[in-house]
């Protein structure tokens, strides 16, 4: 062994380390490549080795092949067996190479569970340290949910260089491993207050995160952060903590005025350094709203001196022009002036600020200078972007700024001078979206696009995909479809029958095969009318000779439309040639109008009731799927619109039936189009210039409402503009789809015309579309963290169990349909909705009642402290009860309890706000029960009453007595009295209904071996405890006593007297009153936020003893009956964990489940339970 | 959050990568380099818009030191001006531990420059900005090292 020891050592002297490598290939200049497949080798030896040292130098030097570029995934489990190491330089190197090259795709990931958690409790602080940023790097779910537990653990570490770490890397356990983040987060709170300004600054940059994704969570820790913000000297933490200033402000705005002084403090004690207060001031605008003017002006004048402040002051500017735009837009000129600086950055920058400070009144001057700032721009990454700036200012808002459309389309012609942009297709849609939209500037739009197609050859010169040649789309479509205004028809139809033509793209060149024959027609049309059949002919005849030169295009869709065209054109040649009048029949093809169709129209579009859409129509066909989508693909290559229009004509005629039968159906629903919203959205989603929204819609049947709702829409939209901007949508039957570009969406549009009805209904959901793709990300960015999220999760069970009774048929189901998204539950009927609402209500009470409420004691948790008097002490009443809500208080079985949970407290405090009302209920209640129990028992009067304590008002339960439970969350326990394992609080409220005044009471018990009274030191058994008040009459207090417990499995009877001295007129007596308390085993019990997994796992866990009890005959709603037993719901922990689970099986009959660790404690809770349920 | 630390010379040759999330890390590494040389010393150390890191919510940030290019691929939590304090911090870290760090002991010692970074920023987040406190924590680190060391040799 040891002789393998030396040798090992001295084969590692010979092996190459690190640095040798690192020379050797910087030796190698000219075969790099072969030297270190060379090492790899050499590696793969070394990593076979036994020595741990060797093995360690091999992964080293893997860890820095991985940096150039290599695959060292194969080494994965070599690299796990150098982080088991015992040494720290071999565990570290192990660790390194783990956080470069693992991620979660990573099989062997889940061998180094126990590993890192061994690391972890390791004494050495470097090893746990070491672990701790390794995991940072790779941690995945599996492993989040496995250590989270002990990293928790060690943010309570005694070392500050540890519990930063593992402050820290909870962020990351958060995101893995979201329900992680309830338990954590009060300690996490509380490493906000931590001596070491490592740790808090770590606190701080985890809680900074947090907030970022979802701010409102963590509003109510601004008190403590403005505590921190005034105090910290650390400019690390205020930076983030004005960081987080700025998302929470937004959430509420008494905030921004509260730190308006201290920030400006801020600013004016960093006033030394220029850079500081920037770095102050740059989120503070958002926080501050209003105070930071003055910053701001700091901001503007700043950046002359230093480049990074420029940026900085633009990027501030830009943030403040969400809130004040006037103040920014007062600086116009020095943000022009920005255009001009060579820095890139600061020139993006200025762009993005010009777009919100354009007006109508600065619109044409500003582009004006970006016109010019393209013509001088180098780089065509910024001469796009400056063109889609250009694009984006003016179409934002729905052409909000534009007065002068001719001046627009002035614009858009004159940019399509630039040479070698992307971003040829969005000039296009802007073209065809403004003389679409925009019905007056139509023959304008004619004329400056018949000089474009004229001048084609200038712009095709570039045939890149998405080049400006793109514009010509726009331009043959416009020409052809508005061909009425063309000055000069015939001259450009020769344009577009060019053979240059030929050499465009694909899709270009049939959207001109398509325009021709639409500008044919109309020439057919003016000639025929005008009577010159020869001219007529001749036009005809130019087609034909010239549409050949399509028939033979490599472009499938080209090809067709040509044919398909050149033997309409040969047919009416044919006509003509026998004077037969043609053109009214070929312009028939081409009638009707198009309107915009909304981009999302077809989204909106509702899913008829009874439609399945996953479901399929017919069985599928198992071998032919593959088939099918085999000629998809090619066509998607070569260009993806054939392929849309392709299957519609394959059986057009079943189309068509099925459109008629739809329209039919939907007859009586009135319609409407609604415009389109700003195009600039549209276009970020779409990919190309076939989505254009413009359709020819197919209808055989005019449609009767044109589209008011478009109007009023428009009206309301574009107010201010002028009277050219309002399109009037105008629907025509067509019998053909038309141009090349409608085929694809005619498709959309049959279905958006016939939906649109109810879409029209609720606008609000108008409203909520658009911001759809963002609000589902936002809830997939916030679901790690959201509190709401969360709680679904957990209620899991209770859900099943309290919607059973309601609808016992498909219990299951619905419970797996809980879990998919809020989205599908707006599609459920509302009754559906109802319920799931009130379920979820219910599904939220039952953690919150125990901590809260104090709802169980209403439960066979009571302590049936049933005092009943004997002896002839006849004046004096002994109510033994709950006290009022928030003194419920807790017993313990001796687990040391968990924190806080923040919702708790946030309940908590709420709950404290209703407790006066409460009380009020209470009392009344109280005497309610008096008076009953009265009537019941006449012979003495002084029976103990129950109390009612309620929480349920429908159903008082009378809960005579208390007990409760632990010392656990100090929060709840007000008292704050019992912290200590294994004791139980009591407390009795005492109220004196007779005359006389109550003085020197003592309340004794006999103890048993089990639960014992805790006495004052010194006394012995059978003294008494005092109760440190009087009691003069009618009048009623609470005296708490605590009860040691040494075993929980059992419940206890304990008999006590209470001894008191009743005082009245008459003189004083002595008297007794016996009474006896009744520790029952639920009311040991302590209510345990848990989450579903850990429930789950522990459930699974096999540890728990399995009962179960039925009982029959309940007659009381589920609900409330639930109520009840929620108390025992999430009892759990590691030992003495009991959890209970309750589900109605039938209408009068209740079943309830339990796990306990301990069958006995199980089975006397159930016995309770059962006892409890019996009585309902 | 920190996405991406990356340290290459003028010639783009990486001298430390580090990602906190899976990437395409030599592209990423390539068009960096590429954005990021041809920007003058004199301009904004800021620079948005990379394809292939993040969208648009992250930027770079970088430092020009002789030789060497410190960037730093953030998201909009981070304040641009800490995290070229961040980057100074870093330097100065570097400088110490090297005793006048040049390119060369980047070169040579990676694993030494990853665990000093390990100091600075844990999984993408900042943890520890006072240059003293990692320098000892550093130090305390090499020393565990050597005592380990030293008996194998003795």
């Amino acid at each position: 062994m040891a002789l393998k020891m030396v040798k090992g050592s001295i084969d590692r002297m010979f092996d190459k380390n690190l640095q040798d490598l690192v020379r050797g290939i910087r030796n190698h200049k000219e075969d790099e490549a072969k030297y270190i497949s060379q090492c790899i080798d050499e590696i793969k030896q070394e990593l076979k080795q036994d020595n741990i040292a060797v093995k360690a130098n091999a992964v080293c030097k893997l860890t820095y092949l991985q940096m150039l570029g290599y695959d060292i995934s194969w080494a994965a489990f070599n690299i796990i067996e150098v982080m088991s190491a015992s040494k720290f330089t071999f565990k570290r190197i192990g660790y390194l190479a783990a956080s470069q090259c693992f991620h979660e795709g990573t099989d062997v990931i889940m061998l180094t569970t126990n590993q890192i958690r061994k690391d972890l409790s390791s004494p050495s602080q470097y090893d746990t340290g070491v672990a701790l940023t390794g995991l940072s790097c790779f941690v995945t779910p599996d492993l989040a949910r496995d250590l989270a537990n002990d990293i928790m653990t060690l943010m309570s570490h005694t070392k500050p260089y540890i519990r930063k770490k593992a402050v820290l890397i909870m962020y990351k356990v958060f995101l893995k491993y979201p329900e992680s983040l309830r338990p954590a987060f009060p300690r996490l709170k509380e490493k906000l207050e931590d001596p070491d300004p490592g740790v808090q600054s770590a606190a701080v940059n985890v809680i900074c995160e947090l907030a970022r994704r979802n701010p409102k969570n963590y509003l109510s820790l601004a008190p403590l952060f403005f505590k921190l913000m005034t105090s910290s000297t650390n400019n690390w933490v205020l930076i983030k903590i004005i960081k987080l200033f700025g998302a929470l402000t937004p959430l509420e705005p008494r905030l921004g005025k509260k730190l308006i002084e201290p920030l400006t403090n801020l600013i004016h004690s960093h006033l030394g350094s220029l850079g500081a207060r920037m770095r102050l001031v740059l989120p503070a605008p958002r926080s501050s709203g209003s105070g930071c003017r003055p910053g701001l002006a700091l901001c503007v004048q700043a950046p002359k001196p230093v480049r990074a402040l420029k940026y900085l002051g633009l990027l501030a500017m830009s943030k403040i022009l969400r809130t004040h735009p006037k103040s920014v837009q007062a600086h116009k000129d020095l943000v022009l002036q920005c255009l001009d600086d060579k820095d890139e950055s600061i020139r993006l920058r200025a762009l993005d600020l010009l777009y919100g400070m354009v007006s109508k009144k600065n619109l044409v001057e500003i582009v004006k200078k970006l016109m010019s700032h393209v013509d001088k721009a180098e780089g065509t990454t910024y001469r796009d972007e400056l063109l889609t700036k250009i694009i984006d200012i003016c179409s934002q808002c729905n052409y909000q700024h534009i007065t002068n459309f001719q001046w627009y389309i002035s614009v858009l012609v004159e940019l399509t001078r630039l040479e070698g942009t992307r971003h040829g297709h969005l000039i296009a849609a802007q073209m065809l979206d403004v003389a679409i939209r925009v019905k007056a500037i139509r023959k304008f739009a004619v004329s400056q696009m018949s000089a474009l197609l004229d001048s084609a050859h200038l712009v095709a010169s570039s045939t890149q995909r998405n080049g400006i040649c793109e514009v010509l789309y726009a331009a043959a479509w416009i020409c052809g479809e508005f061909s009425e205004h063309l000055q000069e028809p015939h001259q450009t139809l020769e344009a577009m029958l060019r053979p240059k033509v030929t050499t465009l793209p694909g899709h270009i060149q049939a959207v001109y095969v398509q325009n021709v024959v639409k500008l044919y027609a109309s020439i057919l049309q003016q000639k025929e009318q005008a009577a010159e059949p020869e001219a007529a002919q001749d036009v005809t005849q130019l087609m034909v000779d010239r549409l050949p030169q399509f028939v033979q295009s490599a472009d499938l869709e080209v090809q067709e439309r040509a044919s398909c065209i050149l033997q309409l054109v040969k047919h009416i040649q044919k006509l003509q040639a026998k004077d037969v009048p043609v053109a009214e029949e070929v312009s028939a093809l081409f009638a009707g109008e198009l309107n915009p169709v909304a981009p999302k129209a077809q989204k909106k579009v509702p899913v008829p009731e009874g439609l399945d859409l996953d479901a399929w129509i017919n069985e599928p066909p198992s071998d032919s799927e593959s088939e099918d989508e085999k000629p998809k693909a090619i066509f998607h290559e070569e260009e993806p619109r054939p392929a849309k229009p392709r299957q519609p004509e394959a059986d057009e005629e079943e189309l068509a039936r099925r459109r008629e039968a739809r329209k039919q159906e939907q007859a009586n629903n009135p319609f409407y189009i609604k415009s389109s919203p700003s195009p600039q959205k549209r276009y970020q989603d779409m990919p190309g210039v076939e989505h254009i929204p413009v359709v020819q819609i197919d209808l055989s049947v005019p449609l009767k409402v044109p589209g008011k709702y478009l109007l009023e829409k428009d009206r309301k939209k574009k107010k201010k503009k002028d009277k050219e901007k309002k399109g009037k949508p105008r629907r025509h039957s067509s019998l053909h789809t038309e141009s090349d570009e409608d085929i694809a969406p005619a498709q959309q549009v049959d279905i958006v015309t016939e939906e649109m009805p109810e879409n029209a209904l609720p606008s609000d959901e108008d409203d909520k579309d658009p911001n759809d793709p963002y609000r589902a990300l936002d809830i997939d960015l916030d679901k790690p963290l959201a509190d709401s999220e969360k709680l679904p999760v957990q209620k899991h069970r209770n859900t099943d169990t309290s919607k059973s009774p309601e609808k016992e048929d498909v219990p299951i189901v619905e419970k797996k349909v809980k879990k998919p998204k809020k989205k599908e539950k707006k599609h459920r009927e509302k009754e559906r909705e109802k319920r799931e609402k009130g379920k979820e209500q219910k599904e939220v009470r039952p953690r919150l009642f125990p901590a809260t409420w104090g709802l169980p004691l209403r439960l066979p948790c009571h302590v049936c402290s049933s005092a009943w008097l004997t002896g002839p002490a006849s004046q004096a009443t002994c109510l033994l009860s709950r006290p009022s809500l928030c003194h419920s208080l807790q017993g313990t079985t001796g687990r040391k309890s968990l924190t806080v949970n923040p919702d708790l407290v946030g309940l908590f405090q709420k709950s404290s706000k209703h407790r006066k009302k409460k009380h009020k209920k209470e009392k009344e209640e109280r005497s309610k029960d008096k008076k009953k129990s009265k009537k019941k028992k006449p012979p003495s009067d002084e029976a103990a009453e129950p109390v009612e304590n309620g929480a349920l008002d429908e159903d008082p339960l009378p809960v005579r007595g208390t007990s409760l439970a632990s010392h656990g969350p100090e929060t709840y326990d007000i008292q704050g009295s019992l912290q200590k394992d294994s004791q139980v609080t009591v407390s009795v409220v005492l109220e004196n209904q007779s005359s006389s005044f109550l003085k020197s009471m003592e309340l004794n018990v006999l103890d048993s071996l089990n639960t014992k009274l805790a006495r004052p030191e010194g006394s012995s058994v059978h003294d008494g405890v005092p109760v440190p008040f009087q009691l003069p009459p009618g009048i009623s207090n609470e005296a708490q006593f605590v009860f040691t417990i040494q075993s929980i499995v059992m419940a206890q009877k304990l008999k006590g007297t209470l001894s008191f001295i009743a005082k009245n007129d008459e003189g004083s007596t002595h008297e007794k009153l016996d009474f006896k308390l009744h520790f029952s085993c639920t009311s040991y019990l302590v209510t345990t936020p848990c989450y579903s997994d850990a429930f789950a796992k522990l459930l699974e866990s096999g540890d728990l003893s399995m009962s179960s009890i039925k009982v029959d005959g309940i007659s009381m709603s589920f609900q409330n009956l639930l109520a009840k037993i929620c108390f025992h719901h999430h009892f759990s922990g590691k030992r003495w964990g009991v959890a209970l689970n309750a589900c109605a099986v039938g209408e009068k009959s209740v079943s309830v489940d339990g796990k306990c660790s301990d069958s006995t404690l199980l089975s006397n809770v159930l016995e309770e339970m059962r006892a409890t349920l019996a009585k309902c | 959050m920190i996405q991406a630390i990356l340290v290459f010379n003028n010639h783009g040759k990486p001298r430390l990568v580090r990602f906190y999330q899976q990437e395409i890390q030599q592209q990423i590494v390539r068009e960096t380099f590429h954005l990021v040389l041809k920007r003058d010393d004199n301009i904004c150390n800021f620079l948005e818009g990379g394809s292939l890191i993040g969208g648009s919510d992250y930027k770079l940030i970088y430092r020009h030191y002789a030789t060497l290019y410190f960037v730093f691929c953030v998201d909009s939590s981070e304040s641009e001006l800490g995290i070229l304090d961040l980057i100074q911090v870093f330097v100065e870290t570097l400088d110490k531990c090297f005793e006048n760090v040049c390119e060369l002991d980047l070169i040579f010692h990676m694993d030494k420059v990853h665990y000093i970074l390990q100091e600075v920023v844990m999984g993408g987040m900042v943890l520890e900005t006072n240059m003293n406190e990692i320098v000892a924590q550093i130090e305390a680190q090499n020393r565990l090292e050597k005592s380990e060391v030293t008996p194998r040799w003795a």
